[in-house]
């Protein structure tokens, strides 16, 4: 009995917690006006926000349905794919230059994005700092 | 015998993970799932090990769960710091910054979970390797000081990364 009432409280903190992160990340996603930093609010709040509320369910799970694990699995696969797509979009916006052109690399020639091909510059001219 | 081994699991962790995964995927632990959840993870490796080069060899496990713990620790942390700073800062006075982090690392999958960590920990996304791997972009979502950013990584990440992959 008694843990079941802390089992619903924690199911209820962690769906505020995980709502307020995701609305957070969204406020950032529209607020900020650089390509680059509106990357930084929904890919990481957005983290903590969707983990709480699968944390949520889980519990839920565990406690009052059938306990399953499936939510361990989409946090797990969430936090594995999150970087690269963010990596992605990053790599779009110094391919675009639709932000501040990054400083050279102290040891090797250049940046792996901006490595392209001789015949292939005319497609992606490289940004102006 | 080590032999017969690695060639049933050409990538032990691979095939724990498989097993693993279907477990979850299914719900239940029964011996039947155990049974066709190593099934799989003998088959799945070995019908992709072309995507497979090398195995990777000396990863200390113990490590990584304490490289794990600090970095859900820094993430719960640096969250709220990012939160802040959305909910508090106006756009005129955000000074966002490029970090470049020389590697010491060379191994690609220690690479990659530097990489995979610097995202996920807010504020800084990993941006761009160099040509050669020899360094690391950084973007920092608001910086007074972007060397401490780098020493930070460094100093916090990397250098248990080097001693995770050996």
């Amino acid at each position: 009995m008694i843990w079941e009432i802390v089992a619903l409280y924690a199911i209820a903190f962690c769906l505020i917690v995980g709502a307020a992160f995701s609305l957070i990340g969204s406020i950032g996603l529209l607020k900020f006006n650089d390509a680059m930093t509106r990357l930084h609010a929904p890919t990481k709040v957005g983290t903590v926000g969707i983990g709480g509320l699968l944390l949520a369910s889980m519990i839920h799970a565990q406690m009052f349905s059938d306990g399953a694990w499936h939510d361990l699995l989409i946090m797990a696969f969430l936090f594995v794919t999150a970087p690269i797509s963010a990596n992605f979009i990053a790599k779009v916006n110094i391919h675009k230059g639709s932000c501040t052109a990054p400083p050279p690399p102290p040891e090797d020639d250049t940046w792996s994005t901006l490595d392209v091909a001789e015949e292939d510059r005319a497609l992606a001219p490289t940004p102006k700092g | 015998m080590t032999r017969a081994f690695y060639w049933l699991f050409p990538h032990p962790f691979l095939t724990l993970l498989l097993v693993a995964v279907w477990l979850l995927l299914q719900g239940t632990l029964s011996p039947g799932m155990a049974v066709f959840g190593l099934i799989l993870g003998i088959l799945i490796p070995w019908s992709t090990s072309v995507w497979w080069p090398g195995t990777p060899r000396g990863f200390r496990v113990g490590r990584m769960a304490v490289y794990i713990v600090i970095v859900l620790w820094d993430i719960m942390v640096a969250n709220v710091q990012v939160a802040w700073i959305v909910l508090t800062k106006p756009n005129a006075s955000l000074r966002p910054a490029w970090v470049v982090v020389p590697l010491d690392l060379r191994k690609p999958e220690a690479i990659t979970v530097l990489a995979g960590t610097v995202t996920l920990t807010p504020g800084t996304v990993s941006a761009d390797l160099s040509d050669e791997g020899h360094s690391l972009l950084v973007h920092a979502l608001h910086t007074d000081d972007p060397d401490a950013i780098r020493d930070d990584i460094k100093h916090r990440y990397e250098r248990r990364l080097l001693e995770i992959f050996t």
